[in-house]
């Protein structure tokens, strides 16, 4: 019954389904049977693989962003205001 | 360059002030409130600084300490944000799949590596703004998957959220970003956007 239904679920995934399944597959690991069936959808489906990379890119991208000692050049840097360090300044010196 | 295990309050703000202050805003897109943690911050290092054991680098022990902060504040806001009010049932589906759950419009294709978007400024502001765009639960939840990198468990935790609603939050979240940088940025780049 469960493996039948499994097996249904396979055959039926629709791009709606699958590109919420890419997104899952982000922040946990799939049922092998979900696997297999997103797998097989993006090797016929351009589209949900391209969605799938994309994700992937802003992703990568981030994480990038997330890791660089500095920003890329050019970028705002964002710093502390005056006022904020003069009041941190304060605020340890009289805790 | 820094010795393990001395500490020195004094130039605190001179010397770690920005760095965190650059990670927290990354994190809380708030400027007045990233301002605050970083101040919370280096008053909890004061007051805890016995217990700061000189393992790590002394700027390493003060995000760590920032973390704590900033999942803090997501959990404060989360109780804020009252359930229901948040997220509209479908805003990301109907328009894009068809009745069948085929693309209506597929993704374009972009073409790009990651090196190559991260050294443009642009894409970082384009994104900046496509996050301000999703709904404070979607960015929060998106936030802190991506750019704190917490796993699903912790960030369940801190929006008070089941993990099921999560995948849902987290779902629409992508979805919503990469349509809305595709519009905002690659389909103008490409001159092809769908």
């Amino acid at each position: 019954m469960v493996r039948k239904r499994n097996r249904k679920g396979v055959m039926m995934l629709s791009c709606r389904d699958v590109t919420q399944l890419i997104s899952r597959s982000m922040d946990t690991s799939l049922p092998l049977g979900k696997r297999i069936g997103v797998r097989i959808h993006l090797l016929m489906c351009k589209f949900c693989e391209r969605y799938e990379k994309q994700l992937l890119l802003i992703r990568e991208t981030l994480r990038m962003v997330v890791d660089a000692e500095e920003p890329p050049e050019g970028a705002s840097v964002e710093v502390l205001s005056e006022e904020a360090r003069e009041r941190i300044r304060k605020a340890l010196r009289n805790p | 360059m820094e010795k393990p295990g001395q500490i020195d309050p004094a130039d605190w703000a001179d010397r770690y002030g920005d760095y965190l202050f650059r990670y927290a805003v990354l994190r809380l897109r708030d400027r007045s409130a990233a301002e605050d943690l970083v101040q919370e911050t280096f008053l909890a290092a004061l007051k805890d600084r016995g217990a700061f054991s000189g393992k790590s680098a002394e700027g390493t022990w003060l995000v760590g300490i920032l973390k704590h902060k900033i999942a803090d504040h997501f959990r404060r806001l989360s109780r804020e944000v009252s359930l229901g009010e948040d997220d509209p049932p479908d805003p990301a589906g109907e328009s894009v799949f068809d009745a069948s759950g085929h693309w209506a419009a597929g993704p374009a294709d972009w073409g790009a590596n990651p090196a190559d978007l991260f050294r443009q400024k642009e894409f970082l502001d384009q994104f900046a703004e496509c996050l301000s765009d999703l709904s404070p639960n979607q960015a929060n939840a998106f936030t802190l998957r991506e750019i704190e990198g917490l796993g699903t468990g912790e960030i369940c935790k801190v929006l008070d959220v089941t993990e099921t609603n999560l995948w849902v939050i987290l779902h629409r979240a992508r979805m919503l970003l990469r349509r809305c940088l595709e519009a905002r940025w690659f389909a103008k780049e490409t001159g092809k956007g769908s």
